[in-house]
């Protein structure tokens, strides 16, 4: 048996080293192509008449004016007569024309009616009472599930736990069918219990969630000898990403369908678009090169890349073009969900954390949403969690980087670090002293602590919180964070050439991350070739499937299964090579573009050469994860991080600048020290831009969002960027455990370090995140006031 | 596309012989920074763009005894880089290289910048100038108004006054001069700002058939004068509050004084009470505080910006205190 285990540190050339990513010339001279880039000769730009009302019903629509508009190619009503929208922007019809300005006049020309339903846009805190406890579902019920795009898995599980008020006829199951219902929904209709008699209930924009407990909290409250309360929240931010989602698609004949698309799942898509285009997903050809973000919300084709086919298809297969405009990015395509929290934590004297309550609510938009994993990364004894999901009209929400983690961090470390203050402890202590509630992770966290705080200067800038402040104030906080990550399912296929060229084809793609990097570092240090000497291709259905960049596995599993393949396809070359060294297979090594008798330079060949063994015919192998039959396991699950923030806070204006932030993180075996690096820094930028200045801004009377441009939706700029350090944990008991995914956790933390180090500065919570110059204020004057 | 015509004009009087009789139907292009994403965004649609920027004596600075004149087709950009401008108006420097980013400073004009729409979000949302909903309820009022007007705000008009150049050029006591059919006027430039009182008004005096030809800046040499501005972000963000001084001292007291205030009104605003509190006093934190609270003591905050009054505050207390300490670094 080959071994595919990682090389040790003895024997790596590229594994772990910091290797600059190998599309960085591309990417900075401009030269790389997104989706947004593809113009194909022919081009029909596509447009997309979008609801302005929060919540209505689409009474009629008369497309007969904008039909004749000279240059009108196809006309498509997405959501017909009758249909309920639940968002501000929603897709009513889409059309494609010969350029822009003509779907735009064609957008204009088409009437729609609609009728205005009451709509709620808020995320307040619910009025007690106020929380409906889920029951059956009714076909409305399902069909809205439907139109938000619930999660299959998610609709299936709803439907079994809660029955249903009717049983549904056939008709209206292919009726449902025909409305984008997955085979698994209409199986668990079928099974449904029926529970006719809840028909009548009226609905309602809050949803109890389950009630959980654990140990005795009431008990533990009770004997508590210091209990802090607290509020704290994060608001429904967007993605934001900036290259919108869209796509281009052509029908190649009649039917074969090409498509360029913003993705982060390149292998995922031909098999979603497969069933709205009735063709099978062999006949859709699916590329990207590079991707302008996705953070999560880029997984699937979406309506706008299934209609965008169908105005193909209705346009003599003309390639049509639909990217999302800046507005629309910001207001359809993909939302985090708020959680807010009132938290009542409690501790015995020396820090010993003994007890947690929180009463949390928070929106998804129309699917409500769940509850953040609270209490976060500490396994407190007691614990009561009560949870209500408000249902409103926002917009529906999509996986945002560590889906539901960040919001988890905010909830509990500021509620922790509160009733550290409450105590009069230093946070390192009081976390050190509970570290033993995070379980497995104990030692790496104990680890990252200790070099957390000595990066930070911690020790020199921790104050207690201040009774009173003058003049600009300083102050430092910190968090924890957790993350799985273990790698994907991944195949690839590795060619070796007779004239010694090698080639690696996989379906993934590669989100800015370093992916391809990542590959080429693994192939070529097994291979003992230059990186430069393997040609990767990627981004492509043409290639061996890889799953889609999310939850932090791509990693994982595409250096699994390069590594697989180049094990094997070197093991393949040896075989070959062998007899013209005079020596056996396993006697061979390949280093520096040489193959070798191990112990004797004398017999050596170059790759070159080495390669002209093979004969006529090119090598190929296989390499996949998982794979059992090829031992071991080169991934694993479950990685931690401890974040510090230094800020600086002008009282007298509320405005918070971070001055220094510190990032420590374990991964397992890092493939790549630069480019995993460099993920935390672009994750503590993103973590700033949501601490200080990112929210979705409704208005309550119009439903809409305000803020749907770059103006009043904030990034950080260069210049509200602070000194960033970040620390790897590498060597004994970090590489051996396989190779673990890193996009999730380092977004996690900042909000929370942030905002302790706010409180820090000021002396005082500021509850929810964005801490905008108000909020700050109107903590700190009720805390004069108090 | 909404077609519109496209005019190029050579001359001043060319120019004002395309412009119409009412606003809506033509607009005048300039930078284009604002403009063009206004019709972007269908919040404008004009029949005719009338382009400025062909005429080439609505360009440049020139100093004189009188003052300084610039060309309302004057860059930002160049204007920031003006000797003149750095040297004798140290405080519009400043207040240039604060504003936008440098690629739209290279490219919008002192006059665009002084016309700008509101960014008001109801108004760039294409909800209207003076919002309502059908029943007629004000939007603003009722609605998100965090970054909206805490003074001057009792009409219908809620948005503040975009312009962060207007607040010092008015403390420095510049003049606007403008030209239409009739021929040229003149006017102190706070009187060029006007609060609109409904939708077909707009947020300044020009007339649908005029331009703005020129800025003309006394000379400031006896001047004290500073711009400071708050804002969140470091760099490329609407201010939440800022404030522009000119002081003239006698001795170590304020002889005469102009407080404007920006982006806390309609307009930008000069603050009498400012200017009576601090005139023939020394100053100092206290006089600055005291004259910070005579400038907001009528501010009328709305539902969700009353924290915008402190800042107000700070801005003008803090201006003051940076004018009289010798103004721009």
């Amino acid at each position: 048996m080959p071994d595919y285990a990682w090389p040790d540190a003895e024997h790596r050339t590229f594994i772990g080293k910091r290797v600059t990513r190998v599309d960085a010339p591309v990417k900075v001279s401009g030269q790389a192509k997104y989706t947004y880039d593809v113009h194909p000769p022919g081009l029909l730009y596509g447009k997309v008449l979008r609801c302005p009302y929060a919540h209505a019903k689409v009474v009629s629509i008369d497309t007969s004016v904008a039909e004749k508009i000279p240059g009108v190619k196809a006309v498509h009503i997405v959501q017909g007569q009758g249909s309920n929208i639940h968002w501000a922007g929603d897709e009513i019809v889409a059309v494609a024309a010969v350029d822009e300005p003509t779907a735009e006049d064609a957008i204009r020309a088409i009437k729609v009616k609609f009728q205005q339903l009451p709509h709620l846009v808020s995320d307040a805190e619910p009025p007690k009472g106020s929380a409906q406890e889920q029951g059956p579902l009714s076909m409305d019920n399902i069909g809205d599930m439907l139109d938000n795009q619930v999660p299959t898995r998610q609709m299936v599980s709803n439907i079994q736990q809660y029955g249903v008020t009717e049983k549904p006829s056939e008709d209206v199951l292919k009726e449902l069918k025909d409305d984008g219902a997955p085979d698994p929904v209409l199986e668990a209709l079928r099974s449904a219990t029926v529970h006719p008699e809840a028909g009548n209930r009226p609905p309602t924009n809050y949803q109890k969630a389950a009630t959980q407990t654990v140990g005795d909290p009431d008990k533990a409250f009770s004997e508590a000898e210091v209990v802090s309360e607290g509020l704290y929240g994060v608001p429904v931010i967007t993605h934001c990403c900036l290259e919108s989602h869209g796509s281009i698609s052509e029908w190649t004949d009649q039917d074969h369908v090409f498509t360029h698309i913003s993705t982060q799942n390149v292998s995922g898509i031909a098999g979603q678009m497969a069933e709205p285009l009735k063709i099978p997903a062999t006949n859709i050809h699916v590329h990207q090169d590079n991707i302008g973000g996705g953070f999560g919300s880029k997984f699937s084709p979406d309506r706008w890349g299934i209609f965008t086919a169908e105005i193909s298809k209705k346009s003599d297969g003309k390639p049509v073009r639909y990217m999302l405009e800046r507005d629309a990015e910001l207001k359809v395509a993909g939302a985090r969900p708020s959680a807010y929290a009132r938290v009542k934590v409690a501790a015995q004297k020396d820090g010993t954390l003994t007890a947690w309550q929180s009463n949390s609510w928070g929106t998804g938009g129309p699917g409500g949403g769940g509850m953040p994993p609270i209490p976060y990364v500490f396994s407190i004894p007691n614990q009561r969690q009560e949870h209500t999901a408000i249902r409103n009209n926002i917009g529906p929400a999509r996986a945002w980087r560590a889906p539901n983690h960040p919001q988890a961090a905010v909830l509990t470390m500021c509620a922790l670090d509160d009733l550290a203050a409450k105590l009069k402890m230093d946070p390192v202590e009081f976390f050190g002293k509970n570290l033993n509630l995070t379980k497995a992770r104990e030692n790496s966290y104990r680890d990252e602590l200790a070099i957390a705080s000595e990066l930070m200067g911690w020790k020199e800038k921790w104050h207690p919180r201040p009774e009173k402040i003058d003049g600009i104030v300083r102050g430092v906080g910190m968090s924890f964070h957790t993350w799985g990550g273990r790698g994907h399912a991944s195949d690839c296929d590795l060619t070796i050439h007779p004239d010694g060229s090698v080639e690696l084809k996989m379906g993934t793609q590669d989100l800015g991350t370093g992916t391809r990097t990542c590959i080429l570092i693994v192939a070529a240090d097994t291979l003992g070739i230059p990186m430069e000497a393997i040609q990767l291709l990627i981004g492509d259905t043409n290639y061996p499937p890889s799953g889609g960049s999310g939850g932090s596995t791509t990693i994982g599993g595409v250096s699994s299964s390069a590594r697989r393949a180049a094990v094997d396809a070197r093991d393949a070359l040896f075989a070959k090579v062998a007899p013209s060294l005079n020596a056996q297979p396993e006697q061979l090594e390949c280093r520096k573009g040489q193959v070798s008798v191990k112990g004797d330079s004398s017999r050596t060949l170059s790759w070159k050469e080495a390669c002209s063994k093979l004969g006529a015919m090119p090598l190929t192998v296989r390499g996949k994860n998982p794979d059992r039959s090829k031992p071991p396991d080169l991934t694993n699950s479950g990685v931690g991080g401890v974040q510090m923030a230094e800020v600086e806070v002008d009282p007298e204006t509320g405005i918070v600048k971070v001055k220094k932030m510190v990032a420590v993180q374990d991964c397992g075996l890092v493939v790549d020290l630069k480019t995993a690096e460099s993920q935390c820094y672009g994750a503590l930028i993103m973590g700033i831009s949501y601490s200080l200045y990112e929210e979705k801004v409704m208005d309550p009377t119009t439903g809409r969002m305000l803020n749907a441009d770059m103006e009043f939706y904030r990034l950080a700029g260069l210049s509200d960027i602070p000194e960033l350090i970040v620390h790897m944990m590498t060597g004994k008991g970090y590489d051996e455990r396989g190779v673990i995914g890193l996009g999730e956790p380092p977004v996690i933390s900042p909000g929370a370090a942030i905002s302790n180090a706010v409180a820090n500065a000021i002396g005082v919570r500021v509850p929810f995140l964005p801490l905008t110059p108000d909020r700050v204020l109107t903590a700190m004057e009720q805390k004069r006031g108090a | 596309m909404r077609p519109f015509e496209y005019v190029s004009p050579s001359s001043r009087s060319q120019a004002i012989g395309l412009l119409g009789a009412s606003w809506g139907s033509t607009e005048i292009l300039a930078g284009g920074t604002d403009l063009l994403a206004l019709m972007k965004d269908d919040v404008v649609a004009p029949k005719r763009l009338v382009n400025l920027k062909d005429i080439a004596d609505l360009r440049g600075v020139s100093s004189s005894a009188p003052g300084t004149r610039i060309g309302a087709l004057t860059t930002l950009g160049e204007l920031a880089d003006d000797e003149n401008i750095k040297n004798n108006y140290p405080a519009l420097s400043e207040a240039l290289l604060e504003a936008a980013s440098p690629q739209i400073r290279n490219m919008a004009t002192l006059g665009g910048n002084l016309c700008q729409r509101p960014r008001c979000w109801y108004f760039r949302n294409g909800l209207g100038l003076l919002p309502k909903d059908e029943t007629g309820k004000e939007l603003v009022a009722t609605g998100e108004n965090r970054y909206h007007a805490i003074l001057g705000n009792q009409g219908a008009a809620k948005f503040v006054s975009p312009s962060t150049l207007a607040p010092i050029l008015i403390a420095y006591g510049a003049k606007i001069r403008l030209e239409g059919p009739k021929g040229k006027r003149e006017l102190p430039l706070e009187k060029f700002f006007v609060i609109p009182k409904d939708e077909n008004e707009r947020e300044h005096d020009l007339r649908p058939n005029e331009i703005v030809s020129e800025i003309l800046i006394p000379p400031a040499s006896d001047v004290k004068a500073a711009h400071y501005e708050i804002r969140q972000k470091e760099a490329f963000d609407w201010p939440l509050a800022v404030t522009a001084v000119a002081l003239k001292m006698q001795g170590s007291n304020v002889q005469s004084a102009r407080i404007v205030l920006g982006y806390v009104a309609p307009v930008p605003w000069p603050s009498a009470e400012a200017e009576q509190a601090l005139v023939g006093k020394p100053v100092n934190k206290e006089t600055a505080q005291k004259t910070a609270d005579a400038a907001l003591s009528n501010a009328t905050p709305l539902s969700h910006n009353a924290y915008k009054v402190k800042l107000a505050k700070v801005a003008v207390s803090r201006a003051i205190l940076k004018a009289a300490s010798g103004g721009a670094a």
